[in-house]
């Protein structure tokens, strides 16, 4: 049945949320601690479990990938609502200030990604090109 | 025109649908023909939709883009947070859990990095510009971190509504560049494994920005980007007001 799978991942995702929500709490932040995370690793633990398989293949699981398909078209509705107005009328010091921000971090991924995995294979084809 | 109005007010999630279909289908097609596949066809679909909230948000004055424009109200549903996060979760489907723990020790430490590193440059630059006041200072710097951080550390230590404003908007350019620097810069920050596709989230942090620049850039990379970067506004709503600030304090 597709209703399970998709019966899961919304299990998945309260709990997560229930969990980010506590975790602010606790920390006294208004916010949701890493709640998606959160389900995405009960999800993932799930997928990996045998003892749920009933909820994971098959018909089941096209509930899942069903919602991971619907990806992009939800990225590209949630991009057209976004407070485009707001960015481009915010001047030249939230632009530079969100300019500088993003470049600096872009800077920082490849010597990060390395203190991670120091064996990570150079991808020399797309280097060269 | 009554009779359109009734139908699409009242169906509005499933014009969201079919809307959105038929723009990443012209998308698709256009980056096929025009660019012969080099740019993302789903990239192009968020910059058309990025273009499309920049109008919507011109012409009714809300801020949530096209969604306030009432033939549209449905992608304002489909878009919301709630559609968001559940088809994030869903991406986390069939990721093999020796991924995660490969990169578990860097990504923790790039969300720290990811909310100081921006927080550092906000600031510079809001000192830069002239700022001489801790709350103000902070907040500005808050904002690059995260477009809610910005407001959530701003309230908290009582900065101006101007501040608090200014500091949505970094956050918010942070967001749409991310979106779309993403696939272009990818090749050259080694963005093509989930390994640093934590790193990168962590780093980046803007969910929207993260999920959405993965998207264009790669699909099986989202689930990566998506885990570490929902961590990261929490972590920036806890330094904000907190270290941040203090830090931030001693020095003016």
């Amino acid at each position: 049945m597709i209703v399970f799978g998709v019966a899961l991942l919304s299990i998945c995702l309260i709990l997560g949320m229930l969990i980010g929500e506590a975790l602010g709490v606790l920390l006294g932040v208004d916010a949701n601690v890493g709640g998606v995370g959160i389900a995405m690793l009960f999800l993932v633990f799930a997928s990996n479990s045998d003892a749920l398989k009933a909820l994971t293949q098959g018909t089941a699981g096209d509930g899942i990938k069903f919602w991971s398909a619907m990806y992009i078209p939800i990225v590209v509705a949630m991009a057209a609502r976004q407070n485009v107005t707001a960015a481009v009328d915010g001047g030249v010091l939230a632009l530079v200030a969100g300019v500088a921000a993003v470049v600096v971090s872009f800077a920082l991924v490849p010597i990060l990604s390395k203190l991670g995995n120091p064996k990570t294979p150079s991808f020399d084809s797309e280097e060269a090109s | 025109m009554d009779i359109i109005e009734t139908v699409f007010l009242r169906n509005s999630l499933v014009v969201a649908f079919a809307v959105i279909g038929v723009t990443i289908w012209i998308s698709y097609f256009l980056a096929d023909k025009l660019t012969n596949g080099r740019i993302h066809g789903s990239a192009i679909a968020i910059a058309l939709g990025l273009v499309a909230a920049y109008f919507g948000g011109v012409a009714t004055g809300g801020n949530t883009g096209v969604a306030d424009v009432a033939l549209f109200s449905g992608i304002g549903l489909m878009g919301g947070g709630m559609m968001r996060d559940f088809a994030i979760v869903a991406t986390a489907f069939g990721v093999h859990l020796s991924e995660l723990k490969k990169a578990g020790l860097a990504g923790v430490i790039s969300i720290f990095a990811g909310v100081i590193v921006s927080f550092v440059v906000g600031a510079a630059i809001a000192v830069m510009f002239g700022y001489t006041d801790a709350a103000a200072i902070t907040t500005i710097g808050a904002g690059a971190v995260t477009y809610i951080v910005g407001p959530v550390t701003g309230e908290a230590i009582g900065a101006t509504d101007a501040v608090i404003t200014l500091s949505v908007a970094a956050g918010l350019v942070k967001s749409i560049l991310v979106m779309i620097g993403t696939p272009l810069v990818a090749r050259y920050i080694g963005l093509d494994n989930p390994q640093s596709a934590m790193v990168f989230g962590g780093l980046m942090g803007t969910t929207s920005g993260v999920t959405a620049g993965l998207a264009a850039t790669d699909p099986k990379l989202v689930p990566y980007g998506a885990m570490t970067a929902t961590f990261y506004t929490g972590v920036g709503c806890l330094l904000g007001p907190s270290i941040l600030y203090f830090l931030v304090s001693g020095i003016f």
